[in-house]
């Protein structure tokens, strides 16, 4: 990989020859992460660009050879896939606007006071990493059921709600953390409550963390699966999920465009929310989750 | 965690303060304040991730069945007796340590190799970050669908680009077949969670000091030897960190798979999360399905602690 001076201390033109060549190495290599990363979305976008008689042909190209944008009008005609869309949408939104209410005021008392509370807190947001979905699916379908709610979009934003709640909380108080408690005790020093000095001086600071959190909020909702594959058996309350893996049925290779056209277009939000937080990812949260 | 502390705890405690250090009493009675911000997500924690847990272990050591009013019996360790004696469960118990290890390990091989790429002044670098970020954004499903399309036997470009340079004559069905659909459904793994291991493993990496490296030069070390002696060790607590990480998430691992083969075929890719959903919510067996949940979770545990503790050792 840094294989640049492989030659050790050889002769300068040796050197120089040994580094050219480790160049080559690592663009051969970068080459085929490239093909690896790439192939897979490049074939779902052909395939999405495909029509339903190309896709029967027994020798499928790379590129489209009549590139067509019937497949995602296709998908838009699709009742069960535009209907599963909108309450993943529902779903998402709730929860994430859920999640961030409940973790607000929990972040503003784990970032600004100090109680045995946050190493609680703090432990759960660490356990909650590495959860053992295995062991509680069964305890929160029967608890869901008991409470009525399974076949129901409002239990699965009670489970969505809990199991992002962890990371959400986590980074909110990272956010609060951020907000210099000056200002609070100026606006206190002020007269403004302590109701007051949240409202006016802490919110409009906390605006760009709170976007993050209702984002990764609603991005885990929409991209949920195994909860919803649980709690919604009734075709009529499925989310999109649900609704893309049971689209091919039995007519199969025919719908395989529309389902690509689709499953690209459920993708967008997940896009947008990574573009929005890469640089943060890369600079903030990925080096404080290394070095706790 | 963060170096800006609000100013009631950048002062130590007084040593004579009166309820133990870390309660610092603040205008307003933090404690109570402090439970009443907490509260509203206290309930839904404790309701539906803590009492399910507890729940989850004692139905473990029950007859529970999915009917509505079905009687409960405690039943000891019996459901645990079965599992010894259960071939489908060390079946896929194996085939998820198979798939757990080989994912982790080949995640941390090929992210390695990418980062180390990524931290060269290389053209193009802008683009493989790119596209390494997208498998990660992707929702499960959605990888699963799509690799679905490439692994078609007849509407899949894999086998189409396999004839065309010759490399097979007829059709494999990479997700039907006994002998392929396990390392099929690995490499798809490896796709999916290989840029997260990536991009940890490139902070890690831009956190090794330079002087190391050149000073390592200047005496004449080899790439190689550089790498192993100079950066390997300086990425030792990450590299334990985000392989242990994996193992617990591959070994999680349900959505993906689910959509890919279901476990088929004949179950040679049924990981133990799928063979306790079936028991589970196929065939009603709660109480059998717990058990394998407490047993699964105890394997990852007791895996979690060999390993950590010996990668402790060596760091020593």
């Amino acid at each position: 990989m840094t294989g640049a001076s492989r030659g050790g201390r050889g002769s300068a033109a040796g050197r120089r020859a040994g580094r050219t060549a480790g160049r080559a190495l690592q663009y051969l290599a970068l080459a085929g992460y490239l093909v690896f990363l790439g192939f897979p979305l490049v074939w779902l976008a052909s395939t999405a660009l495909k029509t339903s008689r190309e896709m029967a042909r027994l020798d499928p190209t790379w590129i489209p050879l009549e590139p067509t944008l019937a497949n995602f009008a296709a998908a838009f005609g699709e009742q069960d896939l535009v209907g599963a869309a909108q309450r993943s949408l529902v779903v998402a939104l709730a929860s994430a606007v859920l999640v961030v209410l409940i973790a607000l005021p929990a972040a503003y008392a784990l970032a600004r006071f100090r109680s045995r509370l946050n190493r609680v807190a703090l432990g759960w947001v660490l356990v909650s990493q590495v959860f053992p979905f295995i062991l509680i699916i069964i305890p929160v379908f029967m608890i869901l059921r008991t409470m009525g709610l399974v076949n129901t979009l409002a239990g699965l934003v009670v489970v969505h709600v809990t199991f992002c709640l962890p990371f959400v909380l986590w980074m909110l108080q990272g956010y609060v953390r951020g907000v210099p408690p000056v200002l609070e005790e100026a606006a206190a020093v002020d007269g403004a409550g302590r109701w007051r000095t949240v409202v006016s001086v802490v919110a409009p600071l906390l605006a760009p963390g709170v976007v993050a959190a209702l984002m990764f909020g609603f991005i885990s909702s929409w991209n949920e699966f195994l909860f919803a594959l649980i709690l919604l058996k009734d075709p009529q309350v499925q989310t999109l999920p649900l609704a893309l893996v049971r689209f091919t049925g039995p007519e199969g290779v025919v719908r395989l465009g529309p389902l690509a056209a689709a499953s690209l277009l459920a993708t967008i939000p997940s896009l947008v929310f990574f573009t929005f937080i890469q640089g943060r990812l890369k600079g903030g949260m990925v080096s404080g989750a290394v070095k706790g | 965690m963060s170096s800006t502390t609000a100013p009631p705890r950048a002062e130590p405690p007084p040593p004579a303060a009166p309820r133990g250090p870390g309660r610092r009493p603040r205008a307003g009675r933090p404690d109570r304040s402090v439970l009443g911000l907490m509260l509203p997500a206290l309930v839904p924690v404790v309701l539906f991730s803590v009492a399910p847990l507890v729940y989850g272990v004692y139905l473990a050591f029950t007859d529970a069945r999915s009917g509505r009013n079905v009687d409960v019996a405690f039943v000891g360790p019996r459901n645990f007796a079965d599992l010894l004696s259960d071939g489908d469960f060390w079946a896929s118990f194996q085939i998820g340590l198979v798939w757990a290890v080989s994912v982790t390990v080949l995640q941390l091989a090929a992210g390695m190799g990418l980062a180390l790429l990524l931290n060269q002044d290389l053209r193009l670098r802008w683009l493989a970050r790119t596209l390494a970020m997208v498998p990660w954004a992707m929702p499960p499903v959605i990888v699963g669908l799509m690799w679905r399309l490439v692994y078609h036997p007849d509407a899949g470009i894999l086998n189409a680009t396999l004839r065309d340079i010759g490399l097979v004559s007829g059709d494999i069905d990479w997700l039907n077949d006994f002998s392929v659909a396990l390392p099929a459904i690995i490499v798809v793994g490896v796709w999916t969670g290989m840029p997260q291991t990536t991009i940890v493993l490139l902070a890690g990496l831009q956190g090794v000091p330079r002087e190391l490296r050149e000073a390592a030069e200047v005496d004449g070390a080899g790439a190689w030897r550089r790498f192993r002696s100079v950066t390997l060790p300086q990425l030792r607590p990450v590299i334990t960190t985000i392989t242990s990480l994996n193992f617990v998430w591959n070994m999680n691992e349900f959505a993906l798979v689910w959509v890919l083969t279901q476990g088929g075929p004949g179950g040679r890719t049924r990981l133990p999360m799928l063979y306790a959903y079936e028991e589970a919510f196929r065939y009603g067996f709660f109480g059998y399905a717990a058990a394998m949940g407490v047993a699964i979770v105890a394997v990852v545990l007791t895996v979690l602690a060999v390993y950590l503790r010996r990668q402790l050792k060596e760091m020593r």
